[in-house]
């Protein structure tokens, strides 16, 4: 055990810690959206996928398409491709799956199932399955040494950036007006309705935002990842088992849940590498075992 | 005499020209339809969790796929030294109710949506033991499994004796299957389905009918999958894979969740339509999910959900009676 070096453990602990981050932000949107819409939003995975690769396509293709002037850079593709995935999710909520609330939640997850497979096989047919690459931001190439390991620039970044994305929106939900209202909408929709708040529309602004946080992260991963049509539903299966642990009932439970058990499988491939694909499946059994209702678990 | 029930006697009227199919192979071909039976039991047994208990599988690929891996195995290590096919199918009805055991175990320990997640992300593990484990042939699969002579005497590699040897397996499933949803065990499936606390109310253990449900489902799971491993004498990743449990829930979708014959409808169908779209790759996917999509939005019930509908309908304009079914009325949501 001690042979393995501090450098090799420093270094697989950064990649679980920023594992950890996108199942955290993940996790958080599933959470948000089903605690409105009751709803699991399979197409997650798909949405963070598109927005990795309107990044890409801003970046490399629209300049050879209409001119060098329409290049978007990096902070640029931060800003508007959760803004465009997410109002593409406004509609599909206006005009999908809005229709489906007064039924069995089995619908609205086949519904999203089925979004999440036309978007990764229209991806398929245009940009094929090897994928793409992303190069980081001028701003954040190059590393830092911090004396026991070496640190690349865009990985500190994300692994901030994504922990103030968690902490706001948490802030958002827990300590805000808006948030009090949201979480009254979870509680009791009909209730909150009557003293005159338009529920349809935060429901549908809810969807929107869940999805552009899943658009966020999706641009922060595409320069770690090979962008290709199948990166968003690969994660979206561990979230799912994240989430199953965690539970969906709070937002902190979610951000804590998803890195924690980043962090955990980063410790697997330093200490038993072959296990390192399941270490959360397995978890997730022993949680079941033990904890049916999860790590946070009240559940609904 | 007792009248035969609806399914029964379509199935029975089904089997005249499905006899015959062998005797007209330039009309369908007959690997074709055995491939066919396949899918179309396991949809039945598919729907027998989704359709008749409410409980959403995103893992039946693994009973499918390790089933049709453990028969092949046998068959390629001892087929040659007497194994009769019959126990390689055994053991490989064994191996998913095996599985259906564990997953099942786990997942009946929430409901709704965290039961799907769960049985997602526990066939995940099954896939990848499937890639890791040396037997399975990993990326390359199996291929090249003998069909074996059924009890020692009809030899199987010949595809028309197969094709009697599937419909067969195949009617009996369908049988079994009508058998167990009109079964009192049955009908407290459907009431789990309909209205869980009250099946608990009334006294029913509700998690072991659930895991017997789910271990039932996954044997005929099983089932198809040694079938299948026989007749395309291939077994592959892929028949673990997400994409083999997406597939057998659209065919259930498409056919009409909960109807006795929609699975098999809905088989038909898409095995046809992987026939002939097969090299146009990304497109099916696209194909595939818009089809989810228009099912969800305009016809919930299915093909032969909404062809029940219409003569219910047509029914009750004679009778005034109201109509009522999962599809349009509202679910029942705790804390809604």
């Amino acid at each position: 055990m001690f042979d393995i070096s501090m450098q090799a453990l420093a270094a697989q602990l950064l990649v679980g810690l920023i594992n950890g981050c996108f199942y955290a932000m993940l996790s958080m949107g599933l959470a948000i959206i089903f605690g409105l819409l009751n709803i699991i939003n399979f197409a997650h995975g798909a949405q963070f996928m598109v927005a990795a690769f309107l990044a890409w396509i801003g970046f490399a293709q629209l300049p050879l398409l209409l001119g060098p002037e329409f290049k978007v850079n990096f902070w640029a593709a931060l800003v508007l491709a959760p803004l465009l995935v997410g109002g593409l999710g406004i509609l599909l909520e206006k005009t999908l799956l809005k229709r489906l609330y007064h039924l069995d939640h089995l619908y609205g997850l086949l519904l999203t199932f089925g979004v999440a497979l036309v978007l990764e096989g229209a991806f398929r047919h245009f940009y094929g399955i090897s994928g793409v690459s992303y190069d980081p931001p001028a701003l954040l190439q190059g590393g830092v040494d911090l004396g026991f390991m070496f640190l690349p620039v865009y990985r500190g970044f994300v692994v901030v950036a994504s922990l103030l994305i968690c902490v706001v929106t948490w802030y958002l939900f827990e300590k805000t007006r808006l948030g009090a209202l949201l979480r009254a909408g979870t509680e009791n929709p009909k209730l909150l309705q009557a003293f005159g708040v338009n529920i349809p529309l935060m429901i549908t602004l809810t969807y929107g935002f869940g999805v552009a946080l899943a658009g966020i992260a999706g641009v922060m991963a595409a320069p770690l990842m090979q962008i290709n049509p199948l990166m968003g539903s690969n994660l979206l299966n561990i979230v799912f088992a994240v989430v199953v642990i965690g539970g969906l009932g709070s937002i902190l439970g979610a951000i804590a849940t998803g890195l924690a058990l980043g962090l955990l499988e980063g410790l697997t491939k330093v200490f038993y590498p072959e296990a390192s694909t399941v270490v959360v499946f397995v978890i997730m059994a022993l949680v079941l075992l033990l904890r049916p209702a999860g790590m946070f678990g009240k559940e609904k | 005499m007792k009248s035969i029930p609806t399914p029964v006697r379509i199935l029975l009227a089904l089997l005249v020209p499905a006899l015959l199919v062998p005797a007209f192979p330039e009309i369908v071909y007959p690997v074709f339809m055995m491939k066919v039976l396949c899918y179309a039991l396991f949809a039945l047994a598919f729907n027998l969790l989704i359709g008749f208990t409410g409980l959403v599988s995103f893992g039946h690929a693994a009973f499918f796929g390790w089933a049709g891996y453990t028969t092949g195995a046998l068959m390629i290590r001892f087929s040659a030294h007497g194994l009769p096919v019959e126990l390689a199918i055994l053991a490989g009805i064994a191996t998913a109710t095996a599985i259906g055991w564990l997953i099942g175990t786990l997942a009946i320990r929430r409901t709704g949506i965290y039961f799907s997640m769960i049985t997602l992300a526990l066939s995940q593990i099954a896939y990848f033991l499937a890639v890791q484990i040396g037997w399975t042939g990993g990326e390359d699969g199996m291929q090249g499994i003998p069909r074996g002579r059924l009890l020692g005497l009809i030899d199987l590699s010949n595809d028309n004796h197969m094709y009697y040897f599937t419909l067969a397996v195949f009617a009996l499933g369908f049988l079994a299957i009508h058998r167990i949803v009109h079964s009192p065990f049955g009908q407290v499936l459907k009431a789990l389905r309909d209205n869980a606390p009250r099946a608990v109310s009334l006294g029913y253990n509700t998690d072991r009918c659930k895991l017997y449900a789910f271990m039932l489902s996954a044997a005929l799971a099983g089932l198809a999958g040694s079938l299948k491993a026989l007749v395309l004498q291939l077994s592959a990743l892929n028949d673990v894979m997400l994409t083999t449990s997406t597939e057998v829930l659209l065919m259930t979708l498409l056919g009409g969740l909960g109807t006795s014959w929609g699975p098999v409808v809905g088989a038909a169908l898409v095995v046809s339509l992987q026939n002939y779209l097969a090299e146009l790759g990304g497109v099916v996917t696209i194909i595939i999910g818009l089809t989810f999509i228009v099912c969800v939005s305009f016809f919930r019930r299915g093909m032969v959900g909404e062809w029940q509908a219409m003569l219910q309908r047509r029914h009750s304009k004679q009778h005034n009676a109201p109509i009522q079914d999962r599809a349009t009325t509202t679910a029942e949501t705790p804390g809604r």
